[in-house]
Formats: C-alpha cells, structure tokens, sequence
C-alpha cells in the first residue's frame, strides 16, 4: 500500500483531520473521503471549472491541487455556501430565479466563481461578469441567464439584507 | 428596441415566469449524478487505448498488470466479444462488427483495447500503463473522400468497402422543375466534426445481482431503447436489466449513448461480482468514447426562377461516421422531415452517402443532423440572393410557406403543422433594429473594418416520430415512439407524476408538474415527479428529438384530465346529480347554480380511497391513472413514392448575428445576436429561453471554435479541452431575444418542440455574417467551422482574389 499523510484544515467551516495518499487531488479528496459530492470533475486539466472550490477565499481548481496542498487551508465547496440555518445565499436565489443553469453539472464551480467574483466586487459590469465566469465552461446555458442571475444577486445583495 | 413578447397567457401555470423544481438539487450541490452514487466494494476501469488509428493487434500481456496489488481482472476484446453479442448499428452492417473493446484490430486512435480493473481507480490507471499491446500499424483511412477512393484502407475489411449506406430519393418532378427553372447554382458546403461535449463525460455503475439474477445500472445516459441493448449484449432478458432513471445526467445534447462502456462495465459486474464503476475521464470522452458529431461534405444545386423563387433543389451528401457508426448513419434520415426548411419547393432530390473511417465513431448531436442540413440550405438561399442582387430577407419572404397555408405538406411527404414565418421575420427584424444594424455595418465598412450582418432561419422538427429509419432500412418498421405517464392522487389528495425516463437539464419534473397543476388546478409546487426505473417504467423513448414537451407534456394532460373527470364523476355521484352539472375550480367540485352544495378535494380523495360505499358502481376505486401517448400524426409506414409524416410538429427561428472580423488575426467577434422563436406554447419561459440561448452557444461552438480534428495519417489533435475549444462567457456575447407564439394543433396546449432550434439556426447566421463580412473582399467561406487560422489564411489568399463563379 502507498503511505498515506495526515493533513487537518477546515471544510465549509468544519475542522477535518485526514490521513491521504499524497497524489489524491483535492477534489477526489472532498468528493470521495469526505462526501462533499457537489464538487464535479469535467476534465482534469483545469480548463472547465466544474471542481471550482474557495481555498482561504479565492476560487480554485481542485483537480488541480492534491488533497495535502489543502493542509492548513480553509476550503469552502458549494455545500458551504447556504447560510448555517440551510438558508440559500443570495447567489443561490438568484440562480434559482433566473434558471441559470440546466443540467446542474457546472453549476456549483459556478456558484463558486460567482460567489469569488462579488466578494471582490459587489457592483460588477456584465463585462466584469463575463470576465470572471469566463474561467468555468457551462455547456447547457449559454451564459444568458448565468450573467443575469449574477446581476440579480448583486443588486439585492447591494439594495441589503431585507431584499438579500 | 422593445421586446414584443405575446402577452401572457390566461394559463395559471403554464407560460408563467415559474421557477423550476430541478435547480434547488444543484444549487447546494445535492445533484444526484452517476459520479454520486457509492455501492460498497465498488471496483474501477480504466481503459487502455490504441495509440494507432489502424493496427493489427498481434497480442496483448496483461501479467504485469494483473500482478499488482489491488488489481482484480483485465478484460480484452477477445473476452468481451466471446461473452457478449456486438452492438447494435441503425442499418444493417452484418460484417461490421462492433465491440465495446478492439477484436483483432483497431480502427481509431484512442479506440479502447483492454480494460482494468481494480480497486481505486488510480491503481487501475497504473496498471493500465503495464498492459502491453503488440501492434502492427497499418495505413489509415482518413478524408471524407479519400476513403470513397477504391484504394483506400479498408477501415472494416469484411464489409468489402468503406461506404455503409448509399441511397437516393427523389420526391416530386426534379427533372421537370430543374427543367422549368430559369437558373440553377450548385455549391459546396462543409460541416466539420463536432460535437455536444457534455461537462459531465459519460459514466456507468453497473451491479449484477445473483440473488435476483439482474443487472442494476445506474448511468448518465440520454438514450432510447438503451434497456433493449444492454440485454441484448449480455444476452439476458430485458426483464433482467434495471436501469435506474432517477440519475441526474450532466448535460448530453444527444450524445450520452454509453452502451459499450454499459455492456464493458455490465459483463465485468457479473464476472467479478461486484460493482464496477466506469467514468471516461476527458481523454477518454473525446478520443474514446464515441461521441463525435455529423462531418459532412455538402454537394446542392437550387432550381431557381429570376424572381427568388426556389422549385428544387438537389441535396447529395456524405456523412463520415468515422470508425463504428451505431446508430449515428440514421442522422441523414431525420432531416428528410424538414429537407427544404420553411421553404416552398416542389421536388427534391436527396442522395446520401455514409462511409467509415478511421475516426472516432459518431454518434446523435443535438437535432440529429438538421444543424449541418440547415446550414447547407441556407448557404444556397444567400448565395441566390447574392446573385440575383435580391435582399437577403426579401428572398426569405418570397419562399416561405405561408401562414394560411398549414398543415403544408413539403415534398417528401411530411405535413408542418403551423407556423408563421413572415411575421416572425419581421418581428425577428424589428426588434434586432435591421435598419440599424445594416447603418452600423455601413458605417463601420466605411471606415474599412470587417463587419457583416447575418440572417439565417430554421425550422425544429419535434416529436420524435423515428419512421425515417424505414427510409435507410427497409427491415425497421417503426412507425411510432411513445412516451408515458403515470399519475396518481394520494390518499392525503396529493399529486405524484411517474415519468419513465432520465433527464439531462431539460427540466421533465416541471414540465410534468406544470401541465398536471394546470389540469388539476393545483400548485405545481407540491407535485412531486419521480423517474420510474427500466423495469417500472411504461412505455418511453424518453428525451431525444426535441419531444418531451409535445409527448410526455400531452401524456400528462391527458391523464390529469381523466383524472379530474374521475373526480367530478364521483363528486356527481355523491351530490346526486349528472357529470355535467358538477363544475371544478379552485380545488372544489360544485353544483352548477348552487354554490352550498359542493364537495371539497379532500372529500373526493377520502371517498375514492377508502369509501366504496359513497362510489359510483362503475368507477375504479384510489386515483390514478396511466396515458401512453403516440405521436401524432405518425403510424404509417412511408408509401411507395416514399412519402411519409416523419415528425408532427415544427418550430421556427430567425437569427441576426452582427460580427466583426480582424483583418489581422481573422477572429470573429459577435459584436449583436438578435434571434426570435416560435414553438408553440411555452410551458415553463426559463426553461424554452434557455435551451435556446445555450443552443445558440453551442451553435456558435461549431460555427467558429470546435473541430475534432485530425492529421492526415488519423491523429486526434484536439482530445483536450485545451485544443477542442468550447466557448466561454467571452465567445457567447449577450443575446437578445424575442418570442412568437404559433400554437401546435396537435399537442394539449399547443406547444412544441424547442430544444434544438438555437443550434439548427446559430452556425447558418453566422456564417451568414461572417460571409456577409467579407463580401467586399469577394471572400466566401462555406466550411465550419470558421476558426480564426481558417479565416486568417482565406484573408491571405485574397492577394490574389477569385470571384465567387458557380456551374
């Protein structure tokens, strides 16, 4: 058997200690150890963002990165991004109310490089919009109706928490 | 410019602005896809691929391989063929063998030789590299026409040849109206391979089950009779596969066909006893998994008159299937539903021809061959424009068929039935601002930049009626394709719609909860759809052909309204008075006239279920109810003239790309996309607007990004994501669209098919602006895709400029 290492960060805010093989990849690691099955893998390369996860709050690739990568960082999934009271985010409404998404399948690295996007900025531009999801390959939509969901949750989230 | 959307409809949930019931899973990540599912003791393939498009494979060591801890079994085509039956093709092929791993030879690169498998799937991607294979390389057969040549490989030696169908139809007087025709043009046009390309690649987890004697699968499959198959190659009874439908499929636009990986993963369960889980990683999707698109070579000639007017039209075109074609030769027989788009013609002649190659197998794209059809029509009505000086949408106009004209059957026998062309057009124009746009295009000419204005329309047949497959195969007498639905009112009067087949984001459960609440008036939200598995399952052909809305949309309405009708018998009954004098509203069954004597839904539930006593004596007691829907207008086989109602209804689109190209690089940039549609009623707008706006992404993939290509000796070059380029939010500019609504006589509430029309109509427009672009160069361009190097070197060669001069 292959030696396995031990590594502790924290998981959507919950501490994990974890003993895995060194070229487990992240993603594997969430989905597989972990049960954490919204993260997707569409290509392994790093070009689709479907495994898009938040590790210390920047969206990344997790089939990029190996599960011992992730020691000592804080990683946040799509299961992470509902309030703690299982309330959806405003991201999440919004993508509801404006369907964007059919299949589902690229949907929670899209959430998470949206969600990546309004941390840094909370008024973006379609352009700006464009400019971040361009990182995550979405075969069903299009785009239309990801760029207006988007749009939706920044202004709610702007106009503030009784329309958020 | 203001959207002129019709007005809403009196509907209470149908063509309402609802939120689907499917997004919630996927927003917190509760998806349920094939990847999801963990059975205990699961054991993993991986694959190991010929390196050679053409090889003898002399013998295969697999004892390195299985001498590592953790594997359990390799499995080579030798095994596989000697248990299992060979797949199934569209026409018959009796010497050209299909298997879901190479038997002797090998006829693509990237085709799956042997399989591994072991406990975890990264030790069975290191065993995979300890299988050895011996290969004798052979010549390959590459080129849509070289392999037509009498010296070329032969790609399945037993056959004789690489051509696997040839046949022409002629429907009409072509010779007459060629004849009677003022001018004819001839023209070449060339769709080149692409493909759906789901996010999600293909996965199956198969268990068998000794106890029961059966095969469980669980998989991320879009694919009629994929129960039959897998049964047929394992050679066990249909009633011993379960096919669990329940499984969220990450997108498939026609392509999720896994039947090899099935029935490599079906015979593997049985065999070792457990479950055995493949998931093609991306290589192995895109050189492997058989899914690659229509890779056509277009030859036409239209008949024409002075005035525009097109009488005939001549269509020869052949279709390179690449390695294994399955089903995929009968993608030349669909598009005979709509040969002549919204056009008037009288005769048409169609010759096709289907050959092998040394590619990798092809398989059904979104449409199933009307995208690549649609463009070649299209191509001929600018080029007549073109010549004949006449505006591009004035042309359109003098074609179409029009609105008081329907049901208009076209030449090879199939009645359309509805539509309004002319308004569309002129809806799809105004609202785009065409006048506008054509003073931007001027104006930006002016300054000596590139920029073009394209049109392009489609028609999207939808329903799914597969008699066409009589046309390429005399034995297949298939003359309907059925769809199903189950209802039932609980005992606590709640509704529970059974549906039969997967889903892959065309949202089935709101589409069934919405024409159910409609029905029954009651909130769609509290209905509750669940996916009956294979051996529950009613009668389906589940969610190919643009039919889901048109089937199991009038298989549900039809049900809830026996339903409602059940009730208002009971209701009747228990009141004492006749049917006709019950009136249902709001949940409540009321005597006409007098509103105190009423019953409640409660009422009738409680009396249905459990109070036999207060039943009418003819009626059935609980609540529920089957409808097997058949498609309408189908049921004949074609005549002798081949004439033949193929699909029953049709939608329309206009496109209006404005583009802009580099004269540098020769990249495109869509700088507007106006497009309006017309499917009948809309059951739920989220879901139409955007199966229509990711189709138009899709389409602009094919038109301006994705090739399979290949080198001349039968590399794959663009097996990754890297070179196989999807579009992003950068390539798919913001769209802007408007709607027309031409109800559908033949479905429940006039609706109609609308999951492929943004693909048929994208690649057309915008090789329509891209040529529109470079007309001032005499440039044109009638190949896709239109890559920025294909576009770059076409710019080149205009050094020295040819007029564009046809036969």
């Amino acid at each position: 058997m292959i030696a396995t290492i031990d590594i502790e960060f924290t998981v959507n805010g919950k501490p994990v200690r974890i003993s895995v093989p060194p070229r487990m990849t992240l993603v594997d690691c969430l989905r597989d150890m972990l049960g954490l099955t919204g993260s997707h893998i569409g290509c392994e390369h790093g070009v689709c963002g479907a495994c898009s996860v938040m590790l210390d709050e920047v969206p990344i690739r997790s089939c990029l990165m190996f599960a011992v990568q992730a020691d000592g960082a804080a990683v946040t999934t799509v299961e992470g991004l509902e309030g703690p009271d299982g309330k959806l985010s405003p991201l999440q409404e919004a993508f509801w109310d404006c369907h964007a998404m059919q299949c589902g399948y690229c949907t929670p690295g899209m959430l998470v490089a949206a969600q990546g996007l309004l941390d840094e900025n909370p008024d973006p531009t379609a352009d700006e919009i464009r400019e971040a999801i361009s990182s995550n390959l979405c075969r069903c939509t299009g785009y239309q109706q990801i760029v207006e969901a988007i749009q939706l949750a920044a202004q709610r989230m702007n106009e503030g928490p009784d329309h958020a | 410019m203001p959207d002129d959307r019709p007005a809403a409809s009196n509907y209470r949930y149908i063509s309402q602005p609802r939120r689907t019931k499917e997004d919630k899973r996927f927003i917190t990540g509760r998806g349920a896809f094939v990847q999801d599912v963990q059975l205990a003791h699961t054991k993993h393939i991986a694959l190991v691929a010929s390196p050679y498009p053409r090889a003898s494979i002399l013998s295969i060591d697999t004892s390195a391989a299985l001498a590592m801890d953790g594997v359990l079994d390799v499995i080579t085509g030798a095994e596989l063929a000697e248990h299992t039956d060979r797949l199934y093709h569209g026409v018959d092929l009796p010497n050209v063998r299909w298997h879901p791993l190479a038997v002797d030879m090998t006829r693509y690169a990237g085709e799956w030789v042997a399989a591994v498998i072991a406990d975890s799937r990264y030790i069975a991607e290191d065993a995979a590299e300890l299988v050895e294979v011996d290969y004798e390389p052979l010549d390959a057969a590459i080129g849509i026409e070289k392999v037509m040549q009498p010296d070329a490989p032969l790609v399945h030696p037993d056959h004789g040849s690489n051509i696997l169908l040839k046949k022409k139809f002629v429907w009409g007087a072509v010779d007459d109206d060629f004849a009677a025709a003022e001018h004819t043009i001839s023209y070449r046009a060339r769709w080149g391979r692409s493909s759906a390309v789901p996010i999600e690649t293909f996965g199956v987890i198969t268990r068998w089950s000794e106890k029961d004697e059966m095969l469980e699968v669980w998989a991320s499959i879009q694919m009629p009779q994929y129960q039959e198959q897998i049964a047929d190659a394992l050679r066990i009874p249909l009633n011993a596969v379960r096919v669990h439908n329940y499984i969220d499929v990450g997108g498939s636009y026609g392509v999720k066909r896994g039947i090899k990986q099935t029935v490599l993963s079906g015979y593997a369960a049985r065999k070792l006893g457990c479950p055995v889980r493949l998931i093609e990683d991306r290589i192995d999707n895109m050189s492997g998994g058989d899914a690659h698109g229509p890779d056509r070579l277009f030859d036409v000639t239209l008949a024409y008159n002075g005035d525009g007017l097109i009488r005939s039209m001549k269509m020869r075109v052949v279709d390179d299937v690449g390695a294994y074609p399955g089903r995929s030769i009968q993608q030349l027989g669909k598009p005979i539903s709509a040969l002549c788009g919204p056009y008037r013609m009288s005769s048409i002649e169609y010759d096709v021809t289907s050959v092998t190659s040394n590619k990798t197998s092809q398989v059904a794209v979104r449409g199933f061959g009307q995208a690549p059809t649609n463009f070649a029509l299209e191509t001929g009505v600018e080029k007549i424009a073109r010549r004949l000086g006449l505006d591009r949408t004035e042309i359109r106009r003098r074609n179409f068929i029009r609105h008081d004209e329907f049901p208009w059957k076209i030449p090879s026998g199939t009645a359309y039935d509805s539509g309004d062309y002319h308004t569309v057009l002129d809806k799809a124009m105004r609202f785009a601002g065409w006048d506008a746009l054509i003073a931007q295009r001027d104006a930006a000419r002016a300054e000596g930049r590139l920029v073009g204005l394209g049109i392009a329309t489609c028609l999207e047949p939808g329903g799914g009626n597969n008699i066409f497959e009589h046309l390429l195969n005399e034995k297949i007498q298939i003359t309907t394709f059925v769809e199903s639905a189950l209802l039932k009112i609980d005992g606590q009067g709640q509704v529970t719609v059974a549906i039969s087949t997967h889903t892959a984001g065309q949202g089935h459960q709101t589409l069934a909860a919405t024409v159910a609440g409609e029905e029954l008036e009651r909130d769609p939200d509290g209905i509750r759809v669940v996916h009956l598995d294979s051996l529950e399952a009613l009668p389906t052909r589940g969610p190919v052909a643009s039919r889901m809305a048109i089937m199991l949309g009038s298989a549900v309405s039809k049900a809830a309204r026996r339903l409602r009708n059940r009730m208002i018998h009971i209701a009747a009954h228990d009141l004492a008075v006749a049917d006709t004098e019950v009136e249902y509203a709001d949940g409540e069954f009321t005597v006409r006239g007098d509103p105190t004597r009423k019953r409640s839904w409660l009422e009738i539930v409680f009396i249905a279920h459990r109070q036999l006593h207060r039943m009418p004596p003819d009626t059935e007691p609980g609540l529920q109810t089957i409808e097997v829907h058949a498609v309408p207008g189908g049921g004949k086989l074609p005549n002798e003239k081949g004439e033949v109602q193929i699909y029953p209804c049709f939608s329309f689109q206009a496109h209006i790309p404005l583009v802009e190209i580099d004269r540098v690089t020769g990249q495109v940039e869509i700088l507007d996309y106006a497009v309006a549609h017309d499917c009948g009623t809309v059951i739920n707008p989220k879901i139409v607007r955007g199966m229509m706006m990711g189709g138009i992404g899709h389409g602009i993939g094919a038109a301006l990004y994705e090739k399979f290509d290949y080198t001349e000796d039968g590399q794959l070059l663009s097996g990754t994501f890297l070179d196989y380029l999807l579009p992003s939010a950068h390539e798919i500019p913001d769209i802007r669209d408007t709607e027309h609504c031409t109800p559908s006589p033949l479905t429940s509430h006039g609706q109609k098919g609308s999951g492929e029309g943004g693909y048929l109509g994208a690649p057309a427009a915008l090789a329509s602006a891209v040529n529109d672009a470079l007309a001032p160069l005499d440039i044109a361009i009638t190949e896709l895709p239109m890559r920025l190097a294909d576009i770059e070197a076409a710019l080149h060669i205009h050094a020295t400029p040819v007029p564009e001069t046809a036969p």
